[in-house]
């Protein structure tokens, strides 16, 4: 393993301190792990928190700030936060309008953000949670853990911050983002495998002429391995299952977000992005918005993933809306 | 009921103590079954969690079997992460709960207490048997202790035949389709891998079996 770490059970709070010195503007509380808007908690305000297991960056606490999070909960690496944690990012942005838990559908953060809201509601919080499960690559069905919760959280997370900002109700916020999940979908791909500090081998074998599709941002395996194809082929077979799962009429607008894994550099991304644009083109669908980037990462992983979210006015005019954090920033 | 029947607060520590042993010797491996069906790093959490348990008892000192379960339970919640640690926080907090504000527990109320941490584990995951999980080694662990005593057995004896029946089991996970947990993401190819949670599971009754009837 080759990795730029000091010793691998330090890497989650160095790499919180690192983030500290960045980033003077957000609060990080070292013991508990979380990471919190400076001003929070914004009177009046609903609050937006997320958390997952980290190894993801900029996801989550890189988007911590005005326009988007209010507070973020890193876990060890792959591995879901803790209720105590959750507990205390809630408490600390509650405003007096309630907190929105923005969950990825994975076992450990559903089971763990369901104790957290238990406890933040003995409190007297007003909590509410989505659950983002926007992974065509998983079979949906009351007999599996159901869709995982992959590229449409960053969207969620920028669209419902947005809209907290602009004073909008915590039903409202919530309503938005079941909105943004219904309307997002997604799929990845690796190239290579990661490494977990941690662990120290890499989490999956992948031979140097294959490639995995379906792929989850913590290694999961997908749908199917098979060799390496052109960025053609690959843009198509991530792009047709999405559509296949959620058709666009013509004209219909979406935003595309093409996401590096990690180890991908935007040249591919942006190779990718073309076959992307390509492929809607032929479905008569218009891109109004793009997000090029790594942004929901899973390690140094070589891969990336499409996703698409069919975009109302509404949504767009919050998408466009100012927005101040580590990973995204603009219009502000 | 014989003397070697009762179980003390004491005897659960150093289950606990033995837990936490075994888990380290077991962590590489336990990160390796997680690996070819989840995310690499059951060992790893669950030793962390286990180290944590240990402190927070030595910390704690317990009197009674509820004092024992909350002291763990919510260190592991806090400290193991991922899934594990609201399933393994949720069955030594109801184990607490079931064992109630008292020193020791005969034959009948050890096992009565391990199946209340069972269904609690079954109730915060909303697993079912054959889903490929915990479940598979700690729902017939506890059927075999029951029948033992059932049977005029010993807890000794309990103990040892729900190890058996974990171990059994947990090998029965290999041909199972995962149904729960990341590993449910893999479908067909989740079959053939034996479950890590359900391999943790078989050394915690193991432990038991090697503490609490010793």
């Amino acid at each position: 393993m080759k990795k730029l770490i000091n010793a691998a059970e330090d890497v989650v709070a160095e790499a919180l301190q690192g983030m500290e010195r960045a980033h003077p503007e957000l609060k990080i509380n070292h013991e508990l792990k979380v990471i919190v808007r400076g001003d929070a908690p914004v009177s009046g305000k609903v609050g937006i928190i997320s958390g997952g297991g980290s190894g993801h960056e900029p996801m989550h606490g890189g988007f911590v700030g005005k326009g988007m999070l209010d507070a973020a909960c890193p876990g060890e690496v792959f591995t879901s936060p803790t209720p105590d944690q959750m507990l205390e990012a809630t408490k600390a942005v509650d405003g007096g309008a309630g907190v929105l838990h923005i969950v990825k559908n994975y076992t450990g953060d559903v089971l763990n953000f369901e104790m957290a809201a238990e406890l933040a509601a003995a409190d007297g919080i007003d909590v509410e949670a989505v659950v983002i499960d926007d992974d065509v690559a998983v079979q949906d069905s009351s007999f599996t853990a159901g869709r995982r919760g992959v590229g449409a959280t960053v969207l969620a997370e920028k669209i419902c911050g947005a809209a907290a900002e602009a004073g909008k109700s915590l039903a409202e916020v919530k309503e938005l983002c079941e909105r943004v999940n219904a309307n997002g979908r997604s799929m990845g791909m690796a190239l290579t495998s990661c490494t977990v500090p941690a662990a120290g081998k890499p989490t999956f074998e992948l031979g140097d002429d294959e490639m995995e599709i379906g792929i989850g941002i913590h290694g999961e395996p997908g749908r199917e391995r098979r060799p390496v194809a052109s960025a053609a082929e690959v843009a198509k077979l991530l792009v047709e299952p999405i559509l296949a799962d959620l058709p666009y009429a013509e004209g219909e607008k979406a935003l595309v977000f093409v996401n590096s894994m990690g180890g991908t550099p935007l040249i591919e991304l942006y190779i990718i992005y073309n076959e992307v644009a390509k492929i809607l083109a032929e479905h008569g669908v218009e891109i109004a918005r793009n997000l090029i980037g790594p942004y929901i990462t899973s390690l140094e992983m070589q891969g990336c993933s499409v996703t698409l979210l069919k975009l109302d006015d509404e949504m767009t005019g919050l998408w466009d809306a100012a927005v101040e954090t580590p990973g995204l920033r603009w219009g502000a | 009921m014989a003397e070697e029947s009762t179980v003390t607060v004491a005897d659960l520590v150093a289950w606990v103590h033995r837990f936490s042993e075994v888990i380290a010797e077991h962590a590489d491996e336990l990160t390796q079954l997680d690996s070819a069906i989840g995310d690499a790093d059951h060992g790893t959490n669950m030793r962390r969690g286990c180290r944590a348990a240990v402190e927070a008892l030595a910390a704690a000192e317990p009197e009674d079997v509820t004092g024992f379960g909350r002291a763990i339970a919510m260190k592991v919640i806090s400290t193991v992460g991922g899934a594990s640690g609201p399933l393994y926080g949720s069955f030594f907090l109801a184990l607490g709960t079931a064992g109630g504000n008292t020193s020791s527990l005969d034959a009948g109320g050890t096992v009565a207490a391990l199946k209340a941490a069972v269904e609690a584990v079954r109730t915060r995951g909303k697993a079912e048997p054959g889903d490929k999980t915990m479940l598979d080694a700690l729902l017939p662990a506890i059927a075999a202790m029951e029948a033992t005593l059932d049977e005029g057995g010993t807890l000794s004896e309990a103990l040892a035949a729900g190890t058996s029946a974990a171990e059994e089991g947990m090998v029965a996970t290999i041909p199972m389709l995962a149904r729960k947990g990341r590993a449910s993401y893999l479908g067909e190819r989740s079959i053939g891998h034996q479950d890590p949670g359900a391999t943790s599971s078989w050394l915690l009754i193991r432990s038991a079996s090697e503490t609490l009837a010793a």
